[in-house]
C-alpha cells in the first residue's frame, strides 16, 4: 500500500530561520530521506518551490484562466511531498512523524488511491 | 433440552461480539464481516434444526460466514472486478490451513484487536465511540443515537466514514506493536471511560441504554486487563468504573435530583464490587505507581471507604489531584482539587483557586466551576454572590438531574 505524505508548513516560519539552522534542517532531511531509501519504503519526494512560485490555472467553458498563486491562501503552505510503501496507516504514520518538518508544520497522511487497470 | 432456535439465540446474544470480532479478522472488512454473520445465523436456525446443531457450533458459524464472504467477494469480482477484493479473495483461498489455525485462538483475542482499531486515533473521538459500541458491543445504530441525542442519519454517516477510512487508510487491526502500545492503549482507554461517562453521568435518555453503556464499558475494560496483565492502566480504569457504578443507584434520587457524594445513602453502595475494586487499587497502585487512572482510582477508593462522609481522606484527596494536575494538567481537575481543598482547610481557602481558574476563561461554561464556586460562597456565608453563582451554573447545560439540584439549593438560599 502506498501512502503520500504531504508536508505543510508556514513559509514565513521558514524564512525566519537562521542559515545555519536551515542547513542543519537540509542534513535531517537528507538523513531521514536516506533512512527510509534503505528501509525500502521510499517511492518518491520532493521539496517544492514557495507558493510565490506557484501558479493556478482552471478551464471554464473552454477557457483557460490563470491566476497567480496557490489554490487557496492558508497559514499552512504545501511544501514537499513524500511517497512511501508502508504495509498499513500505523507503519506509514511512524515514517511521517520522523520527517523533520512535523515538529513545527504538519504532515499530511493519504493513502494512495488504487484505480483498477 | 435445548431447541435448535434457542441455542442458535444463546450463541447470538452470548458469542456475536466475538464472532464477528474473528471475521473482521478474517476478512479485513467491517461492513462485510457484519452481514455475513447474520446470514450465518440466519442459515443456522433452518439447519440446525434439520440437522441437529454441529460439536462446534462457533467454528460452524465462522465457517459459513467465511464461505458466504468468499461468495460475494467471487460475484462482486465478476461484476465490478476491484483489485482489493480479489486480493482479499486470494489470500482467503490460500490460507485455509492459517485459517483454520486462527480459528483455534481465543475469540478474546480478536476482541482486543478490535479495540484497537475502533479506538484508533487516526478516527475522530466521536467516531471511535459509536465504532466501538457498534462492533464491539453490538447496539444498534438507533441505540447509539438515542444514547448520545443524535440525529439516526447523523450516527449512521458517522459509522459509514469510520468503517470506509479503515478500510481505505488500512488502519491495522492488530495488537499495536510495543512502541505504539502506550499511546494506543491511552487511547482505547479514553474512549471506553468516555463511553462509560456517557452512561453515568447523564440522567437524561432511556435508562436501560444508559445502564448497558456503563456495563459495556466495564465488560471492556475487563477484556483489555485481562489479555495485556503487564499494563496497569487498564486494570485501574475497571478498578475507577467499579467504584463509580458501585453508588449508581445512590446518586440520583427518586424524584430524579442528583445526590452529592455526601448525602448520599452509603449503605446501599454495592460493597462487593466495592471489594473488589480495592483490591484492584492497592495492586495498582504497587505495581504500576502514578499513573492517570491509577490515581483517579486512588480517589475514588478513598471516598468509598469512608463509611460516613466526614471520615474522607481529604487532604490524601487533595494531594492525589495535585499529582494528577503534574502528570496531566487540566482546569476540571485544577477544579476537583480546589474542591478538595474547600474540605480541607475551609471554603475561603478554596475560593482564590476557583476564581483564578474562572478568570482563565477557560471553564466558563462548565456548570460545575460555577456550582462548586456557588457552594464555597454558600458555605462561607457569602449568601448573595452564592445565589448569583448558582444563576450562573443553571445558565450552563446541565443534565436534568443536575437542574433539579442546583434549582432546590438556589430556592433554599432564597428563602434563607
Amino acid at each position: 500500500m502506498q501512502y503520500m505524505l504531504l508536508i505543510y508548513g508556514d513559509e514565513k516560519q521558514w524564512q525566519t530561520f537562521s542559515e545555519s539552522q536551515q542547513g542543519a534542517i537540509f542534513g535531517e532531511y537528507m538523513q531521514f530521506t536516506q533512512g527510509i531509501v534503505k528501509s525500502g519504503h521510499f517511492k518518491a519526494g520532493d521539496p517544492l518551490e514557495d507558493t510565490a512560485a506557484a501558479t493556478t490555472v482552471r478551464v471554464r467553458n473552454g477557457k483557460t484562466l490563470t491566476t497567480d498563486g496557490p489554490f487557496a491562501e492558508t497559514k499552512e503552505q504545501l511544501g514537499g511531498y513524500y511517497i512511501v510503501e508502508a504495509p498499513n496507516l500505523d507503519e506509514a504514520l511512524k515514517i511521517a512523524v520522523r520527517i523533520p518538518s512535523a515538529r513545527w508544520g504538519s504532515i499530511e497522511v493519504r493513502p494512495i488511491a488504487k484505480v483498477p487497470a | 433440552m435445548e431447541t435448535a432456535r434457542g441455542h442458535v439465540e444463546r450463541l447470538f446474544h452470548e458469542q456475536a461480539g466475538g464472532i464477528q470480532a474473528t471475521l473482521i479478522r478474517l476478512l479485513g472488512d467491517l461492513d462485510l464481516a457484519g452481514e455475513v454473520m447474520q446470514e450465518a445465523f440466519v442459515a443456522a436456525l433452518s439447519l440446525w434444526d434439520e440437522r441437529g446443531v454441529p460439536d462446534n457450533p462457533r467454528n460452524w458459524l465462522i465457517t459459513t460466514a467465511r464461505n458466504r464472504a468468499i461468495d460475494r467477494l467471487r460475484q462482486r469480482r465478476r461484476f465490478l472486478a476491484p483489485e482489493a477484493s480479489a486480493s482479499v479473495l486470494a489470500d482467503l483461498d490460500d490460507a485455509d490451513a492459517e485459517i483454520e489455525r486462527q480459528l483455534g485462538e481465543p475469540i478474546a483475542d480478536d476482541q482486543l484487536r478490535l479495540i484497537f482499531t475502533c479506538c484508533h486515533s487516526a478516527l475522530s473521538v466521536e467516531a471511535q465511540i459509536a465504532l466501538t459500541l457498534h462492533t464491539l458491543c453490538g447496539l444498534t445504530s438507533e441505540q447509539i443515537a438515542r444514547a448520545f441525542l443524535i440525529p439516526l442519519p447523523t450516527l449512521a454517516q458517522r459509522l459509514v466514514r469510520a468503517k470506509k477510512k479503515i478500510r481505505d487508510a488500512r488502519v491495522p487491526y492488530r495488537v499495536p506493536p510495543p512502541e505504539l502500545l502506550p499511546e494506543r492503549l491511552d487511547s482505547a482507554l479514553a474512549v471506553i471511560y468516555l463511553v462509560f461517562n456517557e452512561g453515568y453521568l447523564s440522567a437524561d435518555g432511556e435508562g436501560p441504554i444508559r445502564a448497558e453503556l456503563c456495563s459495556e464499558a466495564i465488560r471492556l475494560a475487563r477484556l483489555v486487563a485481562c489479555l495485556l496483565p503487564t499494563e496497569t492502566e487498564p486494570r485501574a480504569l475497571l478498578a475507577l468504573m467499579l467504584l463509580h457504578d458501585a453508588r449508581k443507584t445512590t446518586r440520583v434520587s427518586r424524584s430524579g435530583e442528583l445526590v452529592l457524594l455526601a448525602d448520599q445513602d452509603r449503605t446501599r453502595w454495592d460493597r462487593r464490587q466495592i471489594e473488589e475494586a480495592l483490591a484492584i487499587v492497592e495492586e495498582v497502585l504497587k505495581r504500576g505507581g502514578a499513573r492517570p487512572f491509577a490515581l483517579q482510582a486512588a480517589i475514588a477508593a478513598l471516598h468509598a471507604q469512608a463509611s460516613r462522609p466526614q471520615d474522607t481522606d481529604w487532604r490524601q484527596i487533595a494531594a492525589l489531584y495535585s499529582v494528577l494536575i503534574r502528570l496531566h494538567p487540566s482546569p476540571v481537575i485544577e477544579l476537583n482539587r480546589a474542591a478538595a481543598i474547600s474540605m480541607v482547610d475551609g471554603p475561603e481557602a478554596a475560593l482564590p483557586l476557583i476564581d483564578s481558574l474562572a478568570a482563565r476563561g477557560e471553564l466558563a461554561n462548565y456548570h460545575l466551576l460555577h456550582a462548586t464556586r456557588a457552594d464555597c460562597l454558600r458555605r462561607a456565608g457569602r449568601t448573595d454572590a452564592a445565589r448569583a453563582a448558582y444563576r450562573q451554573a443553571l445558565e450552563c447545560e446541565v443534565s436534568d438531574a443536575e437542574r433539579r439540584f442546583l434549582e432546590r439549593r438556589l430556592a433554599e438560599l432564597t428563602l434563607s
